[in-house]
């Protein structure tokens, strides 16, 4: 797949409206199927802050197609961080809802953008206080590709963005009171 | 912002609603941790702690022991009765030697108010006032405070009504703070001779009658005679306390409304607080406890983050 770059010169560049956006969460969708089957043993997990608006859209389309019940939860890994203390202000923590136990389950833990790797590191943490899951797959929305500072990589990609480390992706989803899906890489002055 | 305005947690008189607000909301997150299979989060992984206790303590310090290791911080406890404090050791010598052996926190109990407040001047560890004299202790305020939120869903607005021995309580202060910062009514309630002479210029209702003050009250934090403290005589006998200041299940059935009952422990039962009150079904004495936890890491945790 072709990535995308944007320049250190301009300001910022879409990289997702809301039809391709729709898209792109349809294929996902269907690649998940095509390894999950019917879904009886696996078990959604977004990841706050932002990781859970993709989930619950990936959530309602996967249990749309394949008429089957999903379990969805929501993981804080704040309290697992690697950056306490290293950080000026403290992470503020958002809320964990895992209403079921992942014990033996697969695991498809979603989220926004895969930047670092270190918040999928400290979600795999503090996932084990849930159970020893089966299998744990991640899917992104975006990928961040050359800025991985941990050994980790997303099982399904929704479109992969060459960045610099000074460029941020912003997501803006209905679902978060924007008024149109769209996604954006800018870069920081 | 997710960062305390202060280095310290002194006094509820030293923090801003804001604080309490975002201790509150972390709390809130920590309660779902201590509710899960494995309690624990890696958090305080490289923190190490010294609970300094020169007053005794059951539940308090079990509660900050308890959140210091579900937040994974290593703990050490030193309590004053078999300590060199007998020795004669001033007690910035005693924190300072506890700190020179890399401790990065301080919970601090101390028998004279300010102590803590003398100690934050002179040291450059976080420190947690666990109750310093009869001056204030804000853990137990943010414990109560919280668990009205739980129960009441806000505190704003809310009447509470603090009975008992105000005049040698660290509770009473800490709370009346507490719940003025978030926008509750206060009333204090007890015989004369155990209110403080100038309370009312914190602002806070003053009433002799307990039966007025649980008819106007939505929470009532019933609070222990504290006969430690007493060196003279406030009131004729416990006996007689007991019968015009003891709340029993027949009372309160006979407000005939909802009235929620709080106490900080240790309850004398029989005292201020009959039995069948205290186990009943207006009683969240035992949710005060579980939220002590979380509300404990909460604080530890911020405190502890703020490196700037």
């Amino acid at each position: 797949m072709k990535s995308l770059y944007l320049s250190p010169g301009m300001q910022k560049k879409l990289i997702l409206d809301s039809d391709l956006l729709d898209l792109t969460i349809s294929r996902l969708c269907q690649q998940l199927i095509e390894n999950h089957n019917d879904f009886s043993e696996t078990v959604i997990i977004g990841m706050q802050p932002r990781g859970i608006f993709v989930a619950d859209i990936l959530h309602k389309k996967l249990e749309k197609d394949t008429k089957k019940e999903i379990p969805l939860g929501y993981l804080d890994a704040t309290f697992h961080r690697d950056d306490f203390r290293r950080r000026e202000i403290p992470a503020k923590a958002s809320e964990t809802r895992i209403p079921f136990i992942i014990e033996g389950k697969k695991v498809v833990l979603v989220d926004d953008v895969l930047f670092t790797g270190r918040s999928i590191r400290a979600a795999m943490d503090s996932m084990i206080a849930f159970g020893r899951p089966a299998t744990v797959e991640l899917v992104v929305l975006i990928d961040r590709k050359y800025n991985r500072e941990l050994p980790i990589a997303a099982d399904y990609v929704g479109k992969t963005v060459n960045t610099l480390t000074s460029q941020r992706v912003l997501v803006e989803l209905e679902a978060q009171g924007h008024k149109q899906n769209k996604i954006w890489l800018i870069n920081k002055d | 912002m997710s960062k305390l305005s202060q280095k310290h947690l002194l006094g509820i008189k030293d923090i801003t609603r804001e604080d309490i607000e975002l201790i509150f909301e972390t709390a809130d997150n920590f309660k779902e941790v201590i509710n899960r299979p494995i309690k624990k989060v890696p958090s305080l992984r490289d923190v190490t702690i010294a609970n300094v206790f020169f007053e005794n303590s059951t539940r308090t310090r079990l509660s900050f022991e308890l959140a210091q290791k579900r937040l994974s911080a290593d703990v050490v406890n030193f309590s004053a009765s078999n300590s060199s404090v007998k020795k004669g050791e001033t007690l910035l010598d005693t924190v300072n030697n506890i700190l020179a052996m890399k401790v990065d926190m301080i919970v601090m109990r101390h028998a004279s108010p300010g102590a803590p407040h003398y100690l934050a001047k002179h040291i450059n560890a976080n420190i947690v006032n666990a109750g310093d004299g009869t001056h204030e202790h804000p853990t137990q305020a943010l414990l109560d405070t919280f668990s009205i939120r739980e129960k009441l869903g806000d505190v704003s607005g809310k009447k509470i009504a603090i009975i008992g021995d105000i005049l040698h309580s660290r509770v009473a202060l800490s709370n009346i703070f507490a719940l003025q910062k978030l926008g509750a009514k206060v009333m204090v309630c007890g015989p004369p001779t155990l209110l403080p002479k100038f309370i009312k210029h914190l602002g806070v209702e003053v009433e002799f009658d307990v039966r007025k003050a649980l008819l106007w009250c939505d929470v009532a934090n019933v609070l222990r005679i504290q006969l430690e403290r007493q060196h003279i005589k406030y009131f004729p006998s416990l006996r007689e306390y007991s019968l015009y200041y003891g709340i029993t299940k027949k009372v309160l059935d006979s407000l005939k409304k909802p009235i929620i009952i709080m106490h900080p422990g240790p309850i004398n039962r029989g005292v201020e607080l009959s039995s069948d009150a205290a186990d009943s079904s207006h009683s969240i004495i035992l949710d005060q406890v579980e939220n002590g936890v979380a509300v404990r890491m909460a604080v530890l945790y911020l405190l502890a983050g703020a490196t700037a």
